[in-house]
């Protein structure tokens, strides 16, 4: 609670009602994005200017009701009665009113200046809906502006009765509910109990926040409720249980009674759902037409994630090395030039290569959500979501998880319960991933090459069961973590179906643009800070023996009789070993050494190891780092001599180290270990706290150890490799 | 015989009796307009079998069966 902050108008509503567009009609899309303290809600911001006042404006976050049982949804109570809360504007689907109508007849009994802003004007009249607003707005006792969000529409009458409700007020008039005569009883029990609790809370408000806490307490999660308050709670409620009574009910209905009566008074009776909807829907929830559609929608998201941006990612690559190369020409060689080359700008690299594919995906996800799509996605796959334990609305994140982990744990907002999200968030790292992709072709490439299985080539058959397989370990994942770490009931599914409505492209490029600054701000830090380390842990301690070594054989070269093209040949080769032997010095090199007898049982040996640990950088890094540790220089997965290094690689005992076997275990370790520090960091990120992104990385090694080394000994077993 | 929503045939208008599912699921039903009386009706069922898509109050809501099975509804024009 923030007693000297400025002032703030709430602006809340049910989720599809609109607000957000409001929202952003109102700020002009000047948001700022922040965060509720305690919990991984976004809290948007805007100033607005209004008279002579300045106010902040705060986005609440969607909700039917002000009942609360978690934390995120008592942030709407506890916005609600900060001191500083001037008033609420309440955003109400004029399409739904009577369902609809019931958070601003809450908001109103709990005496805060209220403005009903009855939005979709336009929908509802084409429905043949008429409203009588001014009759509403006696019942109420606050205004109900007619608007249209999208087409600005009653914006200015809106910002009018805004004014008006800040204007300073003795005694706030509130629409008379009539509760149960019983009820009322309870409530005057437990106002002093409240009057103790929020002594600075006005008298006449007692009896209704006793009412939420009737209706909101009992196997609850909510913060700050003082224990005497859950007994007195808890008390009445079992009073009234022996006595057959239903208290939910009782408020609920009481409400509802009230409310059915002033929509009769107000409002013409509702046609049926609009035809083109109800057709709409009829195809695409049809057993056939409607699953071809969701695959083909899918896989349209997945072609843009994974192809559609490839060239963008590109570009950004392409960027960030002439960027590095430029550095590298003006600064002076040294650590700074190394620092500045190696750590910082490519830090930058690594945050901004997932600008594409975020925005990508959250255009996509903008689009279907405001288009009302997302909801039937949810409602065709939710069948196959139960099963393990998820929600329907897991999909979408699941099956960007094939091309970037990244964007799909931030794609998991859409799930509104945070258990559901933080089982999918720690699932989704296994989906095999993109920069996956090269480490798979680089091993097929080195063991598999010109080999067949039957009539498919090796190589295909291993990359079709990497993928195959990520898909059974991450549904396999999801259901394991509900049964044990984050148990709980099964998500249950109460999902609205909205009208389809066609979204505006200004507020999904808004809202998309909005996700990935927090990402580039919030997540990118974290990125860079491990890219720095990494490279120090890869670069440190120097060699001096090293570099004397190489000066010596340099300086020998440029004294040779030989021509210049083949001096510069043999200074590269030479910079190349140097780097590659330097590497192996290094911290991460020695700890690489360390780790051998650990790396061993599961087929790898003290290189690999060192490119595992460069690879937390991305899993592709694990190519380059192989290239710098075999003396080779730069490398990709379709580089020759890597690949011929690779093969010609030998055990203490002469043994080759990259057999099909030792490669199918390279492939599975890379498949199942959390060798990525950005899906670190944006998990540290959307579940706020350090403790789950040590979970996930933790769970996701040992897994991945396990697999390797039960493919490698049974394999040895069974006699191959 | 008591009657749920799963039982109710597709495109059959019925009253709600009663909800008799864990608290704050019955509430969250309930604050959505789902009460004792209500009118409500059974649209679609999902192409997979489950959930099924409810409307209510002019609005759609989907569930899944196992809730929509805690729902006892009185079909119109049953006694």
């Amino acid at each position: 609670m923030s007693d000297e902050a400025s002032p703030q108008v709430l602006i809340a509503g049910n989720p599809n009602c609109g607000k957000s567009t409001l929202f952003n009609a109102l700020s002009g899309g000047s948001a700022h994005v922040g965060n509720y303290p305690g919990v991984t809600v976004d809290r948007t911001t805007a100033t607005l200017q209004l008279g002579s006042e300045q106010i902040e404006l705060v986005d609440v976050p969607g909700m039917y009701s002000l009942t609360a049982s978690s934390p995120e949804e008592q942030l709407a109570v506890d916005a609600l009665t900060e001191s500083n809360t001037r008033a609420v504007i309440c955003v109400v689907d004029a399409t739904t009113l009577e369902r609809g109508l019931y958070l601003p007849l809450q908001l109103i009994e709990s005496g805060v200046p209220v403005v009903i802003a009855l939005n979709m004007m336009d929908a509802a009249a084409r429905i043949g809906l008429r409203v009588d607003t001014e009759r509403l707005s006696e019942l109420f006792a606050s205004p109900v502006i007619p608007v249209v969000a999208t087409k600005r529409r009653g914006l200015d009458a809106l910002l009018a009765a805004l004014e008006a409700q800040l204007e300073p007020r003795s005694g706030i008039a509130t629409p008379e509910v009539t509760y149960p005569a019983e009820l009322q009883a309870d409530l005057a029990t437990l106002a002093p109990v409240i009057a103790r609790w929020r002594p600075q809370m006005p008298a006449s408000q007692h009896r209704v926040f006793a009412l939420w806490c009737l209706l909101s307490l009992g196997e609850d999660s909510l913060r700050g409720v003082p224990d005497e308050v859950r007994k007195a709670v808890g008390n009445i409620r079992r009073a009234a249980a022996e006595r057959g009574r239903n208290l939910d009910l009782e408020i609920v209905s009481s409400r509802y009674v009230w409310l059915d009566r002033a929509v009769a008074e107000t409002c013409s009776p509702q046609g049926p759902k609009p035809s083109w909807s109800e057709r709409i829907d009829r195809v695409l929830t049809h057993p056939i037409a409607g699953i071809s559609i969701f695959a083909v929608v899918m896989f349209g998201i997945f072609e843009a994630l994974f192809a559609g941006a490839e060239p963008l990612i590109g570009a950004i690559e392409t960027f960030t090395g002439f960027m590095q190369t430029q550095s590298a020409a003006i600064l002076p060689p040294g650590v700074l030039q190394d620092l500045i080359v190696d750590g910082v700008i490519a830090g930058v690299g690594n945050v901004i290569v997932f600008a594409p594919q975020i925005l990508m995906l959250f255009l996509f996800i903008g689009f279907l959500e405001d288009s009302g799509y997302l909801a039937r996605v949810a409602f065709v796959i939710d069948r196959v979501m139960k099963g393990v334990g998820l929600h329907g609305k897991a999909f979408v994140p699941l099956l960007s998880g094939f091309a970037c982990a990244v964007p799909a744990v931030m794609a998991t907002r859409t799930i509104e319960r945070r258990r559901d999200r933080l089982v999918t968030m720690l699932a989704l790292p296994l989906m095999s991933c993109s920069a996956r992709l090269p480490i798979y072709i680089l091993v097929v490439g080195t063991v598999f090459a010109g080999q067949s299985l039957g009539w498919f080539s090796a190589g295909a058959v291993a990359l079709f069961s990497m993928y195959t397989l990520s898909v059974l370990v991450t549904l396999a994942a999801a259901a394991v973590l509900r049964r044990t770490v984050l148990p709980g009931p099964a998500p249950t599914f109460v999902l609205e179906m909205p009208p389809y409505r066609w979204p505006s492209a200004g507020i999904l490029w808004i809202n998309a643009w909005r996700r990935l600054r927090v990402f580039l701000v919030d997540a990118g830090t974290i990125i860079l800070a491990m890219t720095i380390l990494l490279w120090a842990l890869l670069s440190f301690p120097k060699s001096t023996e090293v570099s004397g070594h190489y000066a010596t054989e340099r300086a020998q070269v440029l004294q040779s009789a030989s021509s210049e093209t083949t001096k510069a040949e043999a200074l590269q080769a030479l910079d190349a070993r140097e780097a590659g032997e330097q590497l192996a010095h290094s911290l991460g090199g020695r700890f690489g050494h360390a780790i051998e007898p650990v790396l061993r049982p599961i087929g790898f040996d003290w290189q690999i190891g060192v490119g595992i640990i460069g690879a937390f950088a991305a899993r592709e890094v694990f190519i380059s780092t192989l290239g710098v540790v075999f003396g080779i220089g730069e490398a990709d997965e379709e580089n020759k001599p890597l690949r011929q290094a690779l093969r010609d690689a030998r055990h203490a005992d002469g043994s080759p180290v990259m057999t099909p076997l030792s490669g199918v275990s390279l492939m599975i370790f890379f498949l199942l270990a959390c060798q990525c520090m950005s899906t670190i960091a944006v998990v540290k990120k959307e579940s706020g706290s350090w403790k789950w992104p040590v979970f996930l990385f933790s769970y996701m090694t040992v897994l991945a150890y396990l697999a390797s080394l039960a493919v490698y000994q049974g394999g040895q077993l069974l006699g191959y490799g | 015989m008591k009657r749920s929503l799963v039982d109710l045939p597709l495109g059959q208008h019925a009253e709600i009796a009663s909800i008799d599912c864990e608290r704050r699921l019955s509430r969250r039903l309930m604050e959505m307009g789902l009460l004792p009386g209500t009118r409500v009706r059974v649209v679609r069922v999902a192409p997979l079998g489950d959930p099924i898509e409810l409307r209510v109050r002019n609005y759609s809501l989907s569930v899944r069966r196992a809730e929509a099975a805690k729902i006892a509804v009185r079909p119109e024009g049953a006694v």
